[in-house]
């Protein structure tokens, strides 16, 4: 049998109990990060021996007081005296776990079929040229504007994936490589247009490379009023995640998707053209990216920069890899990063740098994708051979 | 079970058939320097400013009109491409140097075309580059000293931040540079074991590992700086560097004196680590294991070798090396950490690890290539406004796409790097 195979099933038939361990043995090393190099604990140290439990005691409240905060920042803020002060945080988890799900989603397609896109920054910048495009340069009605701005980011996206995946096929290359290049070439064209009076830069603007915001017609519309920031992007995200469970478990061709994920030798034999699925399967993946692209470009009021990108192609990975590859995973693995990011404002407030966030984010996805390491650590037993 | 397939011709370069890329990527390029550069250059003289005042032997300086220069470049760079056109008509190899050699007139071109009316400081560009790419060559070495033994390691920027990381912050606490330099190397040679013994005794994918790994030590990193380093700086993070070494009679040379010759001491390991790690590799009875190790490693089993020792310990050195390289970039260079500073770096070794075909000669010119486009962003942006740099910095990522789509058929990767060994 196939090795890889063998492991992304492992990786995909992820046991609850592994999960739960794996999550919370990430929040506990992260509180270890963020209570030893806290600034009020680091005061403590000079009378570590000699008053253990101050030092013990200030460590416990960091670790309380910097997930009160996350919570305060992501789900509920409790102590606000308006309801839309007390529901703002969970409007902006919803609004920033939505790229996050979608480009998680096409990251994720591309694991069932074997391919490990590594490009999702690429075709997201890709996808944003086309929508960035549309969206300011082009005058339509409302509605329709926004309508072609999507299919124009997803067409730019799926193009740039489809070039990866034919690259793949007619030569061989590797796709982690092809995709990183393809990264930092799209993130220079993209500046360059940016940069460029006539292409994309700002009407009037000065040297910095930025862009008109987009017309008021293409902008996503607002879920919640004014109030909040949160738009339709989540609402599109879900119904991603219906064509992607569609897709890959219901449909012929994401049946074809899976075999050569599974064996691509063995596919080779049942007659599919595994060259041609790596095409149309990297094209897939990147049109989920496609539709983040749109959300970002779309979903904001005031003039873009490159840095609209977000990392957000590289943190489809980690949500893809938390997510198992399956769509309830990946919308569940989204809004839970989504959390993280709407949370670190109010980490930063009280002292606590957010990026401990990253470390926690790191070690759960890296305790799921590894699950011989847990397993070594806690003793589990092996799941029965098939 | 694995089986490693054994692709016919991947031992021996004569057995592949010669492809049309190598002169036609030259000829393209001639073209641009013939054309672009030198018919319809730009006017005005451009000086090569080629040695300092006060070296032994004193050239003077280079002063000919832009486009003059490019027409004279660009046509032997034609000759170039002609030559290796004529070589694939008669069914032989192009060899590297007329590339190598065609790329450094190319870069020549460039820097005449960008300097018209202007003064091209040759050895400040030079030097710039070696120093700039130093990190890589390093980062790339490690990377390609996994890669051979068959451990694909996509953590080369984690590698690189670590010991980014590990050498200002030791080095500023202890005082001490070597301190940090070491700190560097060992702490990152941990990183490698942990992705060696996932990889090799867990059978963790390689690639997943390696971008997991990445992420973590991100956000370790950038935790650590925006927690600690960035409000106690003096005690944390203020290593300086080390002192520059001109070396006697060798840094009066012209042009390559000053660039190569008058470095730190990250810049003089580099010169010495690139050609003993290709002895070791090349010439040694371990080399050869640790490359049968990467080509087959049932047929390395059969006779002997431990396969999974060989790769854990050739991983884990590699990635010392790559840790010396982050080193380069705080007590080697800028003096401090920042936020991210491997900056991608990693990434970029990890293409040029391929595009040097792992070879660590090859490897450290296709480094320099990065190194050049890097430092030519920001003098161009000086001497010549209004160019649009994003398309002098995507040459080097255009070429290296252009090389892993063109080499990938000719089967030049270690055979079974990525997959890992059940032996049974």
């Amino acid at each position: 049998m196939n090795v890889e195979s063998k492991i992304m099933r492992e990786i995909l038939s992820a046991t609850y109990t592994r999960i739960a361990i794996s999550v919370l043995l990430g929040f506990a090393i992260g509180s270890v990060f963020m209570a030893v190099f806290n600034e009020n604990v680091v005061a403590t140290y000079e009378t570590l021996f000699s008053n253990p439990g101050l030092t013990l005691q200030t460590a416990g409240q960091t670790i309380v007081d910097g997930y009160g905060a996350l919570f305060k920042g992501s789900i509920i803020n409790l102590s606000a005296d308006n309801p839309v002060s007390m529901f703002r945080p969970i409007t902006e988890t919803l609004r920033l776990a939505a790229p996050l799900i979608m480009a998680g989603l096409g990251v994720a397609l591309g694991f069932r079929v074997g391919l490990f896109n590594v490009g999702g920054t690429g075709q997201l910048v890709m996808g944003l040229l086309g929508a960035t495009w549309v969206s300011t340069r082009m005058e339509l009605p409302y509605g329709l504007h926004m309508v072609l701005a999507l299919v124009v980011a997803i067409a730019f996206s799926m193009g740039t994936g489809a070039l990866v995946g034919f690259l793949k096929a007619r030569t061989g290359a590797h796709e982690v490589i092809v995709t990183i290049m393809m990264n930092y070439i799209a993130l220079d064209l993209f500046t360059w247009f940016l940069r460029t009076p006539g292409l994309l830069l700002e009407e009037g603007g000065g040297g910095n490379p930025k862009s008109d915001p987009p017309a008021l017609t293409a902008q996503l519309p607002r879920l919640l009023g004014d109030e909040f920031k949160l738009n339709i992007g989540i609402l599109q995200a879900l119904v991603a995640a219906l064509v992607y469970w569609w897709l890959m478990e219901r449909s012929t061709i994401g049946y074809r998707f899976r075999m050569v994920g599974h064996n691509s030798n063995a596919a080779r034999a049942a007659g599919i053209s595994v060259e041609r699925t790596y095409v149309w399967a990297m094209a897939a993946s990147a049109a989920f990216i496609g539709i983040a692209a749109a959300n970002q470009g779309l979903g904001e009021t005031g003039g873009l920069t490159s840095s609209i990108q977000a990392n957000i192609g590289f943190d489809a990975i980690t949500v893809a890899l938390l997510g198992g590859s399956r769509a309830g995973g990946v919308v569940i693995a989204g809004l839970v990063f989504g959390a993280f990011k709407a949370g670190s404002p109010s980490m930063q407030i009280i002292g606590v740098s957010p990026e401990v966030l990253g470390i926690i984010q790191a070690l759960i996805v890296l305790f799921i994708a590894a699950p011989p390491l847990i397993r070594a650590v806690f003793h589990l037993p092996k799941p029965e051979a098939k | 079970m694995t089986k490693t397939e054994v692709t016919p011709g991947m031992f021996s370069l004569s057995e592949v058939r010669p492809s049309w890329k190598t002169p036609s990527v030259l000829a393209l390029f001639s073209g641009i320097v013939l054309v672009l550069f030198g018919f319809l250059g730009k006017p005005g003289d451009v000086t090569y400013n080629l040695s300092n005042k006060g070296d032994i032997f004193s050239v003077p300086d280079v002063v000919v009109a832009s486009t003059f220069a490019n027409v004279v470049l660009g046509t032997l760079m034609l000759l170039g491409a002609v030559y290796s056109a004529w070589l694939t008509i008669r069914e032989k190899h192009t060899p590297m140097w007329v590339s190598l050699v065609a790329g450094l007139l190319g870069a020549t071109g460039l820097l005449g075309w960008l300097a018209a009316g202007n003064v091209v400081p040759v050895s400040f560009i030079l030097g710039s580059a070696v120093v700039l790419a130093v990190p890589i060559i390093l980062g790339a070495l490690g990377g390609l000293m996994s890669e051979r033994v068959g451990v694909v390691n996509i953590a080369i920027e984690g590698q690189l931040l670590t010991g980014a990381f590990m050498a200002a912050v030791v080095g500023t606490i202890t005082q001490n540079l070597w301190f940090g330099l070491i700190a560097a190397m060992i702490s990152s040679a941990i990183l490698s074991m942990a992705l060696a013994s996932l990889a090799v005794k867990y059978l963790v994918d390689q690639i997943i590992i390696g971008v997991l790994i990445n992420v973590l030590v991100i956000g370790i990193t950038n935790f650590l700086y925006s927690q600690w380093l960035a409000s106690s700086g003096e005690e944390a993070n203020f290593p300086g560097t080390f002192d520059i070494i001109a070396i006697p009679y060798l840094s009066g040379l012209p042009i390559i004196g000053p660039a190569l010759f008058e470095a730190r001491i990250t810049v003089y390991l580099t010169f010495i680590l690139v050609p003993l790690v290709w002895f070791i590799l090349f010439r040694t009875k371990l080399g050869l294991r640790a490359r049968a190790v990467g080509e087959h490693p049932t047929a390395a089993d059969t006779v002997g070798i431990n396969v999974g020792r060989t790769r854990f310990w050739w991983v884990t050195l590699g990635g010392a090396i790559a840790g010396l390289g982050g080193a380069a970039l705080t007590i080697g260079n800028v003096g401090a950490f920042g936020r991210e500073m491997a900056g991608g770096l990693g990434f970029i070794a990890l293409a040029v690890v391929i595009l040097g075909r792992w070879q660590p000669f090859y490897v450290s010119a296709a480094a320099l290539l990065f190194g050049f486009a890097i430092i030519l962003r920001v003098w161009a942006n000086g001497v010549s406004p209004g160019i649009p740099t994003d398309f002098i910095t995507m040459v080097p990522y255009l070429v290296t796409l252009i090389a892993v789509a063109g080499f990938a058929g000719k089967v030049k990767a270690p055979a079974a790097s990525g997959q890992p060994y059940i032996k049974g």
